[in-house]
């Protein structure tokens, strides 16, 4: 059973840009968040590129492959799914991310990191 | 098992493709070869020679490459040449004193240029064309000169006239023939040649027999004729045919011709069956092939005979297809008609300058010979036509009748061709050679081409082979998918005639109607792109942002280490001493790496995304615009100094260029476009490396387009010449707008013309005969996109919400921790890694 959630307040909605992304320092870690009005939903993932070496997937470009919602990196092009943080252009690299809710006009994360999705699963 | 010693005398074009076959036929190993190379480099390509005056180096133009022969275990001898052979002992004598036993003997010494033995034809600057150092000799000797006269009106002295006209000489040719080309033409051809070739400032004396050379009062020469005229030259280019180079057989005893050529047999044997002969040094049934294409079939033949195959030489189809000075001259087979019993067809049309010939069989059913000036469209198929033996239509004259509206042109399908079709004669790939390709896992042109070599010697059978592949890969049933993404079942052309057509003015809108999904990082900055050709809406819009590459979002590039670059526009390079001060000003209040571009601009890098949206106002303030170095877009145009300061410069490249920019910045494509205009023939700015390139001339601007540096470079065609003003605007409206209607996605221009069916030819008959009744909208759509330019930046800074998103953290001011410079050279750069790993200090 995981720890009870504490949910803290990141911005408004407004802050936010339709369809893509923006930065958030969130306890000294950079989260990319991205916003889809389609389905109200904020995706939280690491804004690291670990390819790259540089802070810089709010800026990517979203994009979808079958159901899955990606964000592609705006260095080398590899895809990030925005749900599980799985690299779409190889699977061994997995990002970190966050739980949000959207209260109201303010967008709320939960500051733990999600599982990685393999151990995900098991719970 | 011993090897077998093979010597190979002269490493030119020929001698060349005898190792590469010898390489391919896998027999390499079997022999010890020895190569003996005349001149002070290996085998280049001697076909597109002229393109050393355009800017082509030797190392372009190379054939052998001394790292694959020695891959291969060649002994070359460099500048080294053979000077005796001696048959009872087997060896060879170089000039270098080297005495080597062969079992083998290869003779490919191709030939020299025949220089008719008048009284003065060995003065000083009295030349010939065919190796590099005789185009050094050349230019070193133009530079000096202001008229230039080429003797002999054939196929290379027309090349060569156009070489010294390039090189900025008044320019004559001298024939001793009552017509240009004699060989290839009949008169009504040659007049049509002649007056467009005079046209372009050649002056052009037929019937017109040189008798001496001797002291000129005004230039170096004078040239005397027999009918007693003179004309003054500095300079006298000889072109009056080629000698096979027959000595060291000659001298050996090998059966030579009687006027010259190593004798040989269909094996490619001399009179001596351990020595062949191959190229143009080689005489086969009474006759001496001046082509390539022939020689290499030789050298095939000759690889086959060392290596116990059964290959034999047939001779060789004498049809040429040249472009002289921008004027197509097609001449296949019995051109003049000589054949008993032919029949002529022709058509003249004085106002297009075209003139076509069919010479068919009495019957009527085969095609013998044609003649084509002024339009080469349709050699391909005529040329299937004799080659192949192919029926011809009831009516053969539909063959060169220009195609009535509506009618289809009347090509010859590439189903109709037999499978022993020669589709490219350079290197004797046939229609089945295609067909194996293909069968065999080849699913592009470019694959065809590197395994078949179709395409990579003269390219003039590239249209064809690109459309005998792509029939070859449909009826295989190879769906090859033009479709831009899987979110939308179209190519990049198809959507934009839905978007232009239906006036769609969203990616939202088009996704409805045509797509499905959500889009992503393919389709997004491709329909981006799309719409902002067609409506110039702001980039930033809130409807359009979503689809911007990052670069686009935020109005500059991405740098390694999310910081972005800062590049104002400088059109044409010019810049005021005040406004580079404020460069230097920007640069250094916010610390940023300066740098000149290549594209002669001012980069500054290191801009904190944050930063961005200060760093623009305060340019904005002093005048700068953006520079669009983000965008698929018009990037820069480069230009030289030009005739303002220039001592050489024939016109005011500066001003065009600046002209040039501000009426195409901001304009989005396919992918970037570039520009330069050089001042003369000098090409200081190099233009023929640009999409658009234009170079001054006495009489107006030459216009070229499709050029790339980058990875693949491409020199850029030269699409017309001595255009007014007016005139070049016009051509680049409509050529860049045809090219933003029908390219494909991120395709440069030079790639977009490589795939551009019917090539240059066409482009031009859409551009300049507005043969598809679209220019005018072409320049209206233009027109469109200069009048509603605006300054993204400008247009940026002063909208607070635009503003907004140039922010590192919604909820915070700090900057990204991971942005570490460090100093070098008296300026800032990122950090490495393990710089990054260590404390140090921070710089900016
Ligand atoms: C800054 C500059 C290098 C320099 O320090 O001189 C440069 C820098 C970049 N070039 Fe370039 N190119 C620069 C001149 C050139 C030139 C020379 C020229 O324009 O005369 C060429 C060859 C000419 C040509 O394009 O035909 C050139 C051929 C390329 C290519 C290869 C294009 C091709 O068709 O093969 C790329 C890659 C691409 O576009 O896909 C490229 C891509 C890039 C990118 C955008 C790579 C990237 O995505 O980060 C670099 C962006 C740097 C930045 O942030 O501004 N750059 N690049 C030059 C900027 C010129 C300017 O003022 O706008
Ligand atoms: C300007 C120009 C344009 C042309 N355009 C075309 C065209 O459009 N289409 C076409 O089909 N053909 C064209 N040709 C003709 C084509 O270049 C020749 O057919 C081809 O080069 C012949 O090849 P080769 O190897 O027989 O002779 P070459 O290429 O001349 O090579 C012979 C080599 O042997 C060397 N050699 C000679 N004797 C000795 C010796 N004793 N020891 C060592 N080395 C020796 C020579 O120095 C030379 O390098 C053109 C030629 C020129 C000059
Ligand atoms: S050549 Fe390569 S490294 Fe240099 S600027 Fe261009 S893209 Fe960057
Ligand atoms: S015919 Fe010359 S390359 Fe094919």
């Amino acid at each position: 059973m995981p720890a009870a959630q504490q949910w803290i307040h990141v911005c408004n909605i407004d802050d936010l840009v339709a369809d893509s992304g923006v930065c958030a320092l969130v306890e000294e870690r950079q989260v990319a968040l991205f916003y889809v009005p389609d389905q109200r939903r904020v995706y939280a993932i690491d804004n690291f590129d670990p390819v790259g070496q540089a802070n810089v997937l709010s800026r990517g470009l979203i994009g979808s492959e079958g159901d899955c919602l990606f964000v592609a990196s705006p260095l080398y092009k590899e895809r990030y799914c925005l749900d599980s943080g799985v690299c779409l252009d190889n699977d061994a690299v997995v990002l970190d991310t966050w739980k949000t809710r959207i209260d109201g006009d303010s967008l709320l994360i939960d500051p733990r990191p999600r599982q990685p999705v393999a151990m995900r699963k098991a719970v | 098992m011993s090897k077998t010693r093979l010597v190979v005398v002269g490493n030119g074009m020929v001698g060349h493709q005898f190792l590469q076959s010898l390489a391919d036929s896998g027999h390499m190993a079997a022999f010890d070869v020895t190569v003996f190379c005349e001149e002070p480099r290996l085998a280049y390509d001697r076909v597109y020679l002229s393109a050393w005056f355009s800017g082509s180096t030797a190392e372009d133009l190379a054939l052998g490459q001394i790292d694959q022969y020695r891959a291969w275990g060649l002994d070359v001898r460099i500048g080294e040449k053979v000077v005796e052979i001696n048959r009872d002992d087997r060896l060879v004598v170089s000039d270098k004193g080297t005495t080597l036993s062969y079992d083998k003997l290869v003779l490919a010494t191709g030939s020299y240029p025949f220089v008719p033995p008048v009284p003065g034809h060995d003065r000083e600057h009295c030349l010939v064309y065919r190796t590099i150092e005789d185009l050094e000799a050349i230019k070193a000797s133009a530079a000096n000169g202001r008229v230039g006269v080429v003797v002999g009106g054939g196929l290379l002295g027309l090349e060569a006239a156009k070489a010294l006209r390039d090189l900025g000489l008044e320019t004559h040719v001298v024939e001793f023939a009552p017509r240009l080309m004699a060989v290839q033409l009949d008169d009504m051809g040659g007049a049509l040649l002649r007056a467009k070739i005079e046209a372009l400032g050649v002056q052009v004396h037929t019937g017109c027999n040189t008798q001496r050379i001797v002291d000129g009062e005004r230039c170096v020469h004078r040239m005397e004729f027999a009918d007693g005229a003179t004309l003054e030259t500095d300079l006298v280019l000889f072109s009056a045919g080629i000698r096979p180079r027959d000595q060291l057989a000659r001298a050996c005893g090998l059966a030579v011709g009687e006027r010259g050529g190593i004798v040989i047999d269909n094996h490619c044997r001399t009179s001596d069956a351990q020595i062949y002969a191959i190229g143009e040094c080689a005489l086969w049934d009474g006759r001496i092939f001046g082509l390539v294409a022939p020689g290499y079939a030789m050298a095939k033949v000759a690889v086959s005979g060392l290596t116990g195959g059964e290959e034999v030489f047939t001779g060789a189809d004498m049809s040429t297809r040249l472009k002289l000075m921008g004027v197509d001259v097609c001449s296949i087979g019995d051109a003049q008609g000589r054949t008993p019993g032919a029949k002529n067809y022709t058509w003249l049309d004085e106002s297009a300058g075209t003139y076509k010939k069919l010479v068919v069989s009495a019957d009527k059913k085969q095609l013998l010979g044609a003649i084509l000036v002024g339009d080469a469209e349709g050699y391909g198929t005529l040329l299937q036509y004799m080659l192949n033996a192919i029926e011809l239509p009831a009516h053969p004259e539909t063959l060169i009748l220009p195609s009535l509206e509506g009618a289809p042109a009347a090509g010859l399908g590439v189903a109709a061709l037999p499978e022993s079709a020669q589709i490219c004669s350079c290197h004797d790939v046939s229609k089945g050679d295609v067909q194996r390709a293909v069968g065999g896992g080849c699913c592009s042109v470019a694959d065809v081409k590197r395994a078949t070599r179709a395409g990579t010697g003269c390219g003039g059978c590239v249209p064809l082979l690109t459309s005998l592949v792509n029939h070859e890969l449909e009826s295989l049933g190879v769906e090859v998918s033009h479709d831009l993404c899987e979110h939308f079942p179209y190519t990049r052309q198809d959507l934009y005639n839905l978007i232009r057509v239906e006036g769609i003015q969203s990616f939202e809108q088009l996704l409805a109607r045509y797509g499905r999904g959500k889009g992503c990082h393919i389709c997004k900055p491709a329909v981006g792109s799309i719409l902002a050709s067609c409506w110039n809406d702001y980039v930033l819009d809130p409807k359009h942002l979503i689809l911007q590459d990052t670069n686009d979002t935020f109005l500059a590039n991405m740098q390694k280490d999310g910081t972005y670059s800062v590049v104002p526009r400088i059109a044409g390079g010019e810049i005021t001493p005040d406004k580079l001060i404020v460069l230097g000003e920007v640069a250094r209040d916010y610390n940023l790496y300066t740098k000149i571009t290549g594209g002669q601009r001012v980069d500054l890098f290191g801009a904190r995304l944050e930063q961005l949206p200060a760093i623009w106002r305060r340019l904005i303030d002093a005048g700068f615009e953006t520079g669009h170095a983000y965008g698929k877009s018009v990037r820069t145009v480069k230009s030289c100094v030009g005739s303002t300061w220039c001592r050489f410069g024939v016109d005011d490249s500066v001003g065009l260029a600046i002209d040039i920019e501000n009426r195409y910045k901001g304009l989005r494509a396919p992918h970037k476009i570039k520009f330069a205009v050089s001042g003369c023939t000098r090409e200081c700015a190099e233009a023929q490396s640009k999409d658009i390139g234009v170079i001054a001339t006495e009489n107006g601007w030459n216009l070229y387009v499709c050029g790339n540096g980058g990875m693949k470079p491409r020199h850029a065609d030269l699409f017309a010449t001595d255009l007014d003003r007016e005139t070049l605007i016009k051509y680049i409206d409509r050529v860049l707008m045809f090219y933003i209607r029908t390219a494909d996605r991120l395709q440069r221009t030079s790639v977009w013309m490589e795939n551009l069916e019917g090539g240059l030819d066409y482009l031009r008959d859409v551009v300049i005969n507005d043969s598809l009744g679209v220019a005018e909208e072409l320049e209206r759509q233009m027109a469109h996109v200069v009048e509603t330019y605006e300054c993204e930046w400008k247009k940026t800074v002063n909208d607070a919400d635009a503003v907004k998103r140039f922010r590192q953290f919604v909820n915070s001011d700090q900057p990204d921790s991971n942005v570490v410079f460090v100093e070098e050279r008296g300026q800032i750069r990122p950090a490495r890694p393990e710089e990054k790993a260590e404390p140090i200090v921070m710089v900016g």
